[in-house]
């Protein structure tokens, strides 16, 4: 029972403020701005992928290579520096750079040329094919809310594998497979706490405890993510709002 | 990197929005709503083994600022006992860190919803008296609310009337407060400033908002309630047009711009209210003699018609009788 009042919440609770990936991947440090673009790369390339796959309608090939030119020409033509977040979202901004590519590929030519000049990125395209596959059909969304759900799909994605490696790190495995049952696989609400209980030997307050641990370390890391992938406090507080339902001042 | 399918991705983010509750008496139930700084979810308080409402702040807030005020609207709450404001359980901290408070479950709509099923005049403007008795309690006992509009008011299954979200609410004055802020000495928590729009933020609703209160930093007092009561009579008469002059003229004097032109008090309004419907003559209306006339002649309708009865009949026997 909570019956003592604190005297302000706790820290931990919401990420302090921190833009160093947006302002990295314009760092004049060539290493720097390379680690930040990688960061940047693995929320969005998914995201990316996929809404030249299913919005443009794109065969695997194509969208494949198309997805790493538009990388390429992120570093090669330095867009982040024309990146302006009092206009847009950096989503939005990113997405509206994809159409433009798209628009423009029937000039394969120019992109045969930029391809042999810059190294290909290692993405893994045929698991992102088989997340194709168990999309729902064809849903009526337009291409914002599209590459809104797959960007948060991806985020939500690494941030799930940052904490299960956390997790194990700190000796709370058992936390992870909780939040594993309940809130990622299928089925797993249907269990009580008490039959979880006795499935992992523990008590079902445990229960009850270590998810909410394993919940608000998700949520901590999410956000964590999420400000570094943002470039201004409203923009911030927009995608918090559109990805966890909070409010942030 | 984990694949997430469509509806892990919606219970992540419930998981995530989701109010730590761990070691509190509380288990979550379900999520009723957001407000403006904090969301509304159903949880069952596992030791009386009964169904509460738990507010729990979901807005960052490094300076302290939103939890002071989402713990100063858990004490006003608590300082106004009245049936048609919704009482306060329990206030504190949660394990993540959040400011939280639970009250009351109040099962029942919206008067935004609710209004559809009140279909006569009457009925709609008995609903806004009990609207008026808490803001009028409210404001007896130095409290404004400040955000008063159909969807901040509750009906109950039994007719009940509640205002709710008290949010924005604040004290016109507090002999208690300086006794106070010394007892809860630099804790932020524990300090409920009287007023949180120091900075000039502008706080309300557009439509139901007194202007005055879109001014920042312009000084507010009982009549910006007052104002928006107006509003919500406003919103309640909405179909029902034409109403009578008489109701218009209130309705327009408790949306007077100017604070000074408005009723001063909640009693004011509500007495012409329950005047117009007495058929008495209500303030905000100046009447001509023929419009008292009607008024007078409408209010007594019954003996009037007897009167005439009386006269006829006494006619027909004078003129009928045996010479």
């Amino acid at each position: 029972m909570v019956d003592s009042i604190k005297a302000s919440p706790d820290p931990q609770q919401f990420p302090a403020t921190r833009w160093s990936l947006i302002e990295a991947a314009r760092s004049p440090d060539a290493a720097q701005r390379q680690r930040a673009l990688e960061t940047l790369i693995s929320a969005y390339w998914r995201p990316v992928y996929k809404y030249i796959r299913l919005h443009w309608n794109k065969d695997n090939e194509e969208a494949k290579d198309l997805t790493q030119d538009f990388f390429a020409r992120l570093l090669e033509k330095h867009l982040l520096d024309r990146f302006d977040p009092s206009r847009a979202r950096l989503r939005t901004y990113l997405r509206v750079c994809v159409d433009g590519l798209v628009m423009n590929s029937d000039k394969a030519a120019q992109r045969q040329k930029r391809g042999g000049d810059i190294a290909f990125l290692p993405l893994d395209f045929e698991s992102a094919e088989g997340e194709l596959r168990q999309l729902p059909i064809a849903s009526p969304t337009g291409p914002e809310e599209f590459f809104a759900q797959e960007f948060a799909r991806s985020l939500f994605g690494l941030a799930i594998d940052r904490l299960r490696r956390e997790c194990e790190a700190k000796g709370k495995a058992l936390h992870f497979q909780l939040l594993e049952l309940y809130d990622i696989d299928e089925g797993g609400k249907q269990l009580t706490y008490e039959e979880a209980g006795r499935r992992f030997g523990i008590k079902a307050t445990d229960v009850t405890n270590y998810l909410a641990f394993a919940r608000r370390e998700f949520r901590r890391i999410v956000l964590e993510e999420l400000r570094s992938m943002t470039a201004s406090d409203e923009e911030f507080r927009r995608e918090a709002q559109m990805l966890l339902g909070v409010k942030l001042a | 990197m984990t694949w997430l399918s469509d509806s892990a991705l919606e219970r992540l983010r419930a998981a995530a929005e989701a109010p730590d509750l761990g070691g509190t008496r509380y288990q979550l139930v379900s999520k009723l709503g957001q407000g403006g700084m904090g969301g509304v979810f159903q949880v069952e308080d596992q030791i009386l083994e009964r169904q509460v409402a738990l507010k729990v702040l979901s807005i960052a807030d490094p300076e302290g600022t939103l939890s002071a005020r989402l713990l100063q609207e858990a004490r006003i709450i608590a300082r106004l006992e009245h049936p048609g404001i919704v009482p306060v359980h329990d206030a504190g901290v949660l394990p993540d860190g959040r400011p939280y408070y639970t009250m009351k479950l109040i099962q029942g709509q919206r008067l935004d919803a609710h209004v559809v099923s009140v279909t006569t005049l009457t009925d709609r403007l008995r609903l806004f008296l009990r609207i008026c008795d808490p803001v009028a309690f409210a404001h007896a006992h130095g409290v404004l609310h400040r955000d008063l509009k159909p969807s901040n008011v509750m009906v109950g299954p039994f007719g009940e009337v509640l205002v709710m979200d008290w949010g924005l609410s604040k004290l016109l004055h507090d002999p208690q407060r300086h006794e106070k802020a010394s007892v809860a000495g630099d804790n932020p928590l524990m300090e409920a400033p009287a007023d949180r729009t120091a900075h000039g933020t502008v706080l309300g609703t557009p439509g139901y908002m007194a202007p005055e209160q879109a001014e920042a930093n312009a000084l507010i007092d009982q009549r910006a309630d007052i104002y928006s009561l107006g509003a919500i009579l406003q919103f309640l008469l909405a179909g029902a047009a034409p109403f009578p002059r008489a109701l218009d003229a209130i309705r327009k004097q408790a949306m007077s711009i100017s604070p000074g032109s408005r009723y001063q008090t909640v009693l004011q309004l509500a007495a012409d209210i329950q005047h117009f419907l007495d058929g008495a003559a209500v303030s905000a209306y100046p009447e001509g003699p023929l419009t008292r006339i009607w008024r007078w002649v409408g209010r007594n309708r019954a003996w009037i018609l007897l009167l005439l009865v009386y006269i006829v009949v006494r006619a027909l026997l004078i003129f009928f009788r045996p010479r």
